[in-house]
């Protein structure tokens, strides 16, 4: 009885996020699902208690995040990247996705993917039709590397918070561990999308003129970048100096909010997505009920153990399958519980499949198909084949080739 | 006669001097340029929702705005280099469909290849193929640059001497 509950309270959280009911928003209905778990006993107020103590960090981590990212805006950050984007691709085409490389991949790790999708891909697509070049090869780089350049950091992914917390490997080990498997998932992602763009990458015999200005080298915002590089030099310090990250996160986040005040109180509050936070609780608490009755078993008998390179591939490949079935977040949630009594390789793998895996669908998951009725519900002419096309070309070698290159650091570092 | 000339961002210039050339002077002119609205749509939509996050929409002018205000001023600067009258047009969808919707009733389109710049199939890119081959007028297909002499093409073996 308990375990079906627990099933069923999970399966109704992962279609309340998916189908967006307009009356049962996620987070109310995923919260709702979670008191159930627990008023009918399906998990112990303790079980909840430490579930709800585990994630409480990582999940004040991601607010301070947030609102990190959300000060570098206001700041001008990502203006100033489109602008110095603009100007150091001197209008060729290829040169520009050069330039979109470096920024998405830098702003994701450092920024987290978020920052990515929200902030720098509409300012990339501006970029691209001012300089009146082709938006596509860019717009699509900046939606890859979101998922795939989101490997570097604790801070890329929310996935890659919960695997910390849950890993116990300081941040500089992380980061180095990583390291390689990020280099080699954003090469394998400019392999395929320099070649399947070729045509829009073509240079014009006669570039048209744009109005934007690529004479001068822009300024960046000195502040924000300032304090960008403080708090990832306390990240790098934060086990030697004993001081969680989340702290340098928040010194960071007030400092830039002090810096740049929002427009609003709410602004501020909904950079940090409060909502999303409740819904990330709310579904800690539910996966949890489902691990003990029963889903951590399967897992766990799905999963091979050790630190072996195949062992590893495997473990990424699952992983990517659960993240397009069930969504990255919960993929996360279910497997890190399973993985992480196994050595950090295991766990980084996981992180390796979880990352890069949802490129393969879009939105990681199934509901791929339910976004499809959705957009055409908007009378939205897209069509989500072009994105499938380049997930099956980039996803399985960037995951074989992330693995190898994490196998080879577990080697060394 | 009504020719319609279909503009891209890599090859607007030289498919414009040319079609300058060729058109007749009586000729009603009509320049169009497609936006792709999948790509509008991944820039302007922040996730349809990973694990259905309803995120804020990115801060700034819409994405679409963009599109148009940019699709607009290239169509502008095209009829400023074809140098006559013309009709402007900026669509949004599906590149070909659009392309063929708009050439229909037309008595000729003028496009520019848009793949490599050899002679071979590759030469006409996807979009291109796609119009060029179902394109219910005659069609006048450009080179962006000049083609290659006939010395450097790549001969299938059944026809190389």
């Amino acid at each position: 009885m308990n375990e079906a509950l627990a099933l069923v309270a999970l399966a109704v959280s992962l279609t309340a996020a998916v189908a967006r009911w307009r009356y049962a928003p996620d987070w109310a209905v995923a919260a709702a699902a979670a008191v159930i778990v627990v008023a009918a006993g399906a998990l112990s107020f303790h079980g909840a208690r430490t579930s709800l103590g585990r994630l409480g960090p990582t999940v004040g981590f991601l607010a301070a995040l947030l609102v990190l990212a959300d000060g570098c805006r206001r700041a001008g950050l990502f203006d100033a990247l489109g602008a110095l984007m603009a100007f150091g691709s001197r209008r060729r085409p290829r040169r520009l996705l050069g330039m979109v490389f470096t920024v998405a991949a830098g702003t994701t790790a450092v920024l987290s993917l978020d920052a990515t999708i929200v902030l720098l891909t509409p300012i990339v697509f501006a970029t691209a039709a001012r300089l009146r070049v082709s938006p596509r090869p860019h717009v699509y780089a900046c939606s890859h590397l979101a998922n795939s350049a989101s490997l570097l950091l604790p801070v890329s992914n929310l996935t890659n918070l919960l695997a910390f917390a849950a890993c116990g490997v300081s941040f500089t080990r992380f980061a180095a561990l990583m390291a390689l498997p990020w280099l080699v998932a954003i090469a394998a992602e400019w392999v395929v999308l320099s070649r399947v763009f070729a045509d829009d990458l073509r240079q014009p015999a006669a570039p048209a003129e744009g109005d934007l200005a690529t004479e001068h080298r822009p300024r960046l915002p000195r502040f924000a970048l300032t304090v960008v590089a403080l708090t990832l030099v306390g990240f790098g310090v934060s086990s030697i100096v004993g001081v969680a990250p989340v702290w340098f996160a928040t010194a960071g986040a007030v400092a830039l909010t002090l810096y740049r005040w929002p427009d609003s109180l709410t602004g501020l509050i909904s950079a940090a997505e409060p909502t999303f936070l409740v819904f990330v609780l709310a579904l800690g608490v539910v996966v949890t009920a489902a691990g003990e009755h029963g889903l951590s078993s399967v897992v766990d008998s799905l999963i091979p153990h050790g630190s072996s390179l195949p062992a590893l591939l495997a473990v990424a490949a699952v992983s990517a399958v659960v993240a397009n079935l069930v969504n990255n977040l919960p993929a996360t949630l279910i497997i890190v519980a399973v993985v992480s009594a196994s050595a950090p390789g295991a766990v980084l793998a996981m992180l390796i499949g979880v990352n890069v895996g949802p490129n393969l669908t879009y939105v990681g998951s199934l509901a791929t198909l339910l976004w499809r009725r959705i957009v055409h519900a908007h009378d939205e002419d897209v069509d989500t084949g072009e994105f499938l096309k380049l997930g099956a070309l980039t996803v399985p070698g960037s995951l074989v080739a992330a693995t190898v290159g994490l196998w080879l650091a577990l080697q060394v570092v | 006669m009504r020719v319609l000339i279909w503009i891209t961002e890599s090859s607007w210039a030289a498919c414009v001097d040319q079609a300058r050339a060729l058109v007749p002077a009586d000729a009603e002119v009509m320049l169009v340029h497609v936006a792709a609205s999948d790509v509008e749509y991944l820039a302007g939509h922040p996730g349809p929702g990973r694990l259905g996050r309803r995120r804020p929409p990115p801060p700034g002018p819409p994405v679409r705005e963009i599109a148009e205000a940019e699709a607009m001023a290239l169509l502008e600067q095209a009829r400023e280099r074809l140098g006559r009258a013309a009709d402007l047009e900026a669509r949004r969808g599906r590149i070909e469909r659009e392309v063929l919707e708009a050439a229909e009733g037309c008595d000729l389109l003028i496009l520019c290849r848009d793949g490599e710049p050899r002679r071979e199939p590759k030469s006409i890119g996807h979009y291109a193929r796609f119009v060029v081959d179902h394109a219910g007028c005659p069609v006048l297909l450009l080179w962006s640059e000049p083609p290659p002499g006939i010395e450097q093409m790549h001969w299938p073996p059944h026809l190389r001497r």
